[in-house]
């Protein structure tokens, strides 16, 4: 039989508001336990929530960016289950009544074509804290500086057909929250979260199987495979006669299995109602339209954009715009070196090898973007090769200081002055008669050959600061004579 | 001292005719004298009381004293103080000190108030005769046989028994009203949203509402405007300036619309309490008042309605005493299930476990648009009987409750006879109004409450027409037996 995969996505994507969406204590992620919870997040008794504009405007920000419809009238409610690390008892979070509503985003599949996957909703939420099991000796830890962080949570439409549009699609939603400046988009501390609802069905067949509901997935190449193991194991149940129970697995990248988590006769009741110290967010058209103007570039834009302003390839536009850490690092560079080809090649060439190889992000090289863009100016008005620049890519790399500083402290320079490089030529051909009457005597198609070796000499002998064009022209003439 | 109105203790404070210290010593006095019989404190503090007695002294000498500096008050135990136990009468928060000051503590200590201590209640507010703290019963001084009401008994009794010169309640279905009735003293739970809530203990967050107890119209005017304002911590709290309610108080009833509940003298009324009701309104015609019957026909549907809502925002916002954080942790708990389960049935006394069941019940999968959605649409309707009422009369006048003080333990075993003791006083609630009870002529025996309903924000009307009334009428002057 023929199975037909089909994938929907809640992904939970963490606002990067300074403060929590309901009290004003940091959201900074990595401080000591307990040290960000004020007692709004503590849920002492008596303590209300007030709600941060900030989440607001960016969730309305998201829905603009998705074409989405941003309700006027959107209403928090309260999820009631007890857990150790959800202080008050419930989470406050929107049910009936989203912030944003449908929209849609355009997907790029391996084969060149797109495919438009429907956003349901986004609606903001609270997170919980952290459970920490290791250290207590039997006992359970409970760390409330997550609890309160705002979540943007946004539900997918079961549009995926495999887990690989599912990949597309976490990526692209990725790069629009990041581009927009709503999330960091670290999926390790977690601020991009996604839970995969996964089912099959014979191909053909008009109804939906069963989903199962796959959780604890913290990276883009986890989506692929706990989403590729949980179609299979779906396949292998429903062939082997039995059938797929509705459920929530969840992924064990170590294992790469999933596993049964709980069932949805276990699930909870979580009791909504909307909640009565919260009023309704009530969200006028002047507030939209200023969320709308102050609307960073979005990923596709920029994308154009580049290519047409720049003149770059589609491939190096869609390079340069994965992120917008990488599109913002290559502009700066670009319009500091004057050229944005050149500026392009080093981004993607020798600084991302640089990045790869010490593992860092675009955002933590130490190597800026103007500075990268001083070396692409120097190699632009020929002060410098391409060759050299590697050296002095090396060592702003090692903090030693901008390009030009480099050239001038090390002496980088290229010889450019035709006088001081004619005498050169002539001491090389003088010094070389035997090389020199090997290359008169040559076939024209050898010659230009055989002239990388008064080229090497000459480089030699500069400490490799020559024009080369320069060279080549002088000694090609030479040579000829 | 004990018998004058906050006006005069003020008056006195600022001539120096007697201070502060000396005041808050003769009510620490009272209540050490007075209350073994009562209950009516949770926690006295003596200490605290007589640092804030002291400090206010020496705003006066200083000539920094406003009509609230130096006036002993005590806080019904559901407001966080700082540093001080606040139990909500419940085994649960026996143990929780708050690390913070609610916003109406912190409002009224700003004004200088002195804070004896905190008074005893219904276990989170849930009761309406003070039966369920878990601090003991309180008792009523005008007979200690009988309930003071609930579930701000502690403050009515101590009022009532001049143990303090005020105190603080909380409304959440006739938790001011039907106390200070059942009392003989002034209540007022003003407009939802007219003072924060921040701080309180929530009980049934859409309906709860803090207010004043005292024993005149004066004095809550005066304790109200230091209660009120807008705070930023309460997002249901109403950015609107607060007035100088004693400034307003001096405006005669000529022509005033006074509506007169028709449904409010039904069946289950008590006829001495119907007959004092009456006569109350017969003063206020006097005082020339047009008085004429109104009709609120949705409001037979008011205690069925709050018992789903209150409930269900009850099961909710006590699902934070969990034994995780604070208050009340069981011994040895085996695992996560045993931890909830073992703390939370130690912690919650019966009648709170019978409304979260109700509650949770309410809200469940399947149920929830039988009850929860359909007691919000009831609360629609009730809203808009009142906004009619409204267009017709500037009042509304009622009994405050249907009946005097019951025994202790008349109604225990009873929790539906137990409910209908708020019938009056819930609607206003529900509605989110202002409401007011004072003392009309005692029946029975007993004091009875004339209560007084206003349009959204008119409470400097209510404690106008309370005032006059009270100007007219010595009612609310009479001092319990053994307590002068």
């Amino acid at each position: 039989m023929q199975w037909e995969t089909v994938i929907g996505l809640e992904i939970h994507t963490q606002l990067a508001t300074k403060s929590k969406i309901f009290s004003g204590a940091s959201t900074a992620f990595g401080a000591a336990p307990n040290t960000q919870a004020c007692a709004v997040d503590l849920g002492l008794p008596g303590v209300l929530p007030v709600l941060n504009a900030e989440a607001v405007k960016m969730a309305v920000r998201f829905g603009k960016a998705i074409g989405a419809h941003v309700a006027e009238r959107s209403v928090f409610a309260r999820k009631n289950y007890f857990y150790p690390d959800l202080p008050k008892g419930y989470q406050i979070s929107q049910m009936e009544l989203p912030i944003v509503g449908r929209g849609a985003v355009e997907i790029t599949l391996e084969d060149g074509s797109s495919k438009t996957v429907g956003v349901t909703r986004a609606h903001l939420e609270e997170d919980a804290g952290k459970s920490l099991h290791e250290d207590f000796h039997g006992q359970t830890g409970i760390d409330l500086n997550r609890a309160g962080t705002p979540l943007l949570e946004i539900v997918s439409e079961p549009d995926m057909r495999s887990a690989k549009e599912a990949v597309a699609y976490a990526k692209k939603i990725h790069q629009i929250v990041t581009f927009i400046g709503i999330c960091d988009g670290n999926m390790q501390e977690g601020s991009f979260r996604v839970d995969a609802n996964v089912s099959v069905r014979p191909k053909g067949q008009a109804e939906y199987g069963t989903r199962a509901e796959l959780k604890n997935i913290n990276s883009f190449k986890f989506i692929e495979k706990a989403i590729n193991h949980e179609v299979e194991r779906q396949i292998d149940v429903i062939e082997s006669g039995g059938t797929v129970v509705q459920e929530t697995r969840l992924y064990d990248a170590n294992k790469d299995e999933t596993r049964s988590m709980r069932s949805k006769e276990e699930a909870n009741d979580y009791r909504y109602f909307p909640d009565p110290d919260l009023l309704p967010v009530v969200i006028e058209q002047a507030f939209i339209d200023a969320v709308v103007a102050e609307m960073p570039e979005l990923p596709d834009a920029k994308r154009a954009r580049f290519a047409a302003d720049y003149g770059l390839s589609e491939y190096d536009a869609d390079v340069l715009t994965s992120s917008r850490a990488m599109a913002d690092y290559f502009e700066v560079a670009a319009r500091t070196g004057g050229d944005a080809k050149l500026a392009a090649n080093w981004v993607m060439g020798e600084l991302s090898g640089a990045l790869n190889k010490a593992g860092l992000e675009i955002d933590q090289s130490p190597v800026t973007a103007g500075q990268l863009g001083g070396l692409v100016a120097r190699l632009a008005d020929d002060t410098i090769s391409g060759k050299i620049a590697k050296d002095v890519f090396a060592a702003m790399w090692d903090g030693e200081g901008d390009a030009d500083a480099i050239i001038e402290a090390k002496g980088l320079k290229q010889i450019t002055d035709s006088g001081a490089l004619e005498a050169i030529v002539d001491e090389v051909i003088a010094a070389n008669p035997e090389q020199v009457a090997n290359y008169r005597a040559a076939e024209p198609d050898k010659q230009p050959k055989m002239i990388g070796f008064f080229v090497g000499q000459i480089m030699k002998q500069t400490q490799g600061k020559a024009n080369p064009q320069q060279i080549n022209k002088l000694l090609r003439a030479k040579l000829a004579d | 001292m004990h018998d004058k109105s906050i006006a005069e203790l003020s008056a006195g404070l600022k001539s120096g005719e007697f201070s502060s210290v000396e005041l808050t010593r003769h009510f620490l006095d009272r209540i050490a004298a007075h209350d073994g019989r009562l209950n009516s404190f949770i926690t006295v503090t003596e200490e605290g009381a007589l640092a804030q007695a002291a400090a206010a002294d020496a705003r006066i000498q200083a000539g920094d004293a406003g009509p609230l500096t130096g006036i002993p008050l005590a806080h019904k135990d559901i407001f966080c103080t700082r540093g001080v136990r606040t139990s909500c009468a419940s085994k649960m928060l026996d143990p929780f000190v708050a690390p913070y000051d609610a916003t109406v503590v912190t409002n009224l200590a700003e004004a200088g108030v002195v804070m004896l201590g905190k008074t005893n209640m219904d276990e989170f507010a849930m009761g309406s005769s003070n039966e369920t703290s878990w601090y003991g019963p309180v008792r009523n001084p005008w007979d200690t046989d009988r309930v003071p009401g609930g579930s701000s008994g502690g403050s009515a009794s101590a009022v009532a028994a001049r143990l303090c010169a005020a105190a603080t309640g909380t409304d959440t279905g006739g938790s001011i009203r039907q106390p200070a009735s059942f009392c003989g003293i002034t209540g007022i739970k003003p407009t939802y949203g007219r003072v924060s809530r921040y701080g309180m203990i929530a009980f049934a967050s859409s309906l709860d509402q803090a207010g004043p107890m005292t024993r005149s119209a004066e004095d809550a005017a005066l304790l109200l405007t230091g209660m009120s304002g807008f705070d930023p911590k309460d997002s249901t709290s109403i950015d609107r300036p607060v007035e100088d309610y004693a400034a307003a108080l001096g405006r005669d009833l000529k022509g005033l619309k006074v509506g007169v509940v028709k449904e409010f003298f039904g069946d289950g009324l008590d006829a001495g309490v119907g007959a004092s009701v009456q006569a109350a309104i017969d003063e206020l015609k006097k005082l020339g008042a047009d008085v004429m019957e109104v009709s609120l026909p949705n409001s037979g549907l008011s205690v069925p309605a709050y018992y789903v809502v209150a409930p269900a925002e009850c099961s909710s916002n006590l699902s934070r005493m969990d034994g995780v954080r604070f208050g009340h942790r069981c011994e040895d708990p085996r695992d996560l299930t045993d931890l909830y389960e073992r703390s939370r049935s130690e912690g919650f006394g019966d009648e709170v476990k019978r409304r979260i069941l109700i509650g949770t019940y309410a809200l469940s999968a399947g149920y929830y648009d039988a009850y929860y959605l359909k007691a919000q649409k009831i609360r629609r309707l009730i809203s808009d009987d009142f906004k009619q009422a409204f267009e017709q009369v500037d009042v509304l006048v009622g009994p405050s409750a249907p009946d005097t003080a019951f025994k202790l333990g008349a109604k225990s075993d009873d929790p539906v006879s137990m409910y209908l003791s708020d019938i009056y006083t819930i609607a206003v609630n529900l509605a989110g109004l202002p409401g007011m009870s004072i003392p009309a002529a005692p029946a029975n025996g007993l004091p009875v409450g004339l209560q007084l309903i206003g349009n959204y924000f008119e409470e400097a009307r209510l404690l106008n027409v309370a005032h006059q009334l009270q100007l007219a009428t010595d009612w609310h002057r009479a001092t319990p037996g053994g307590f002068e």
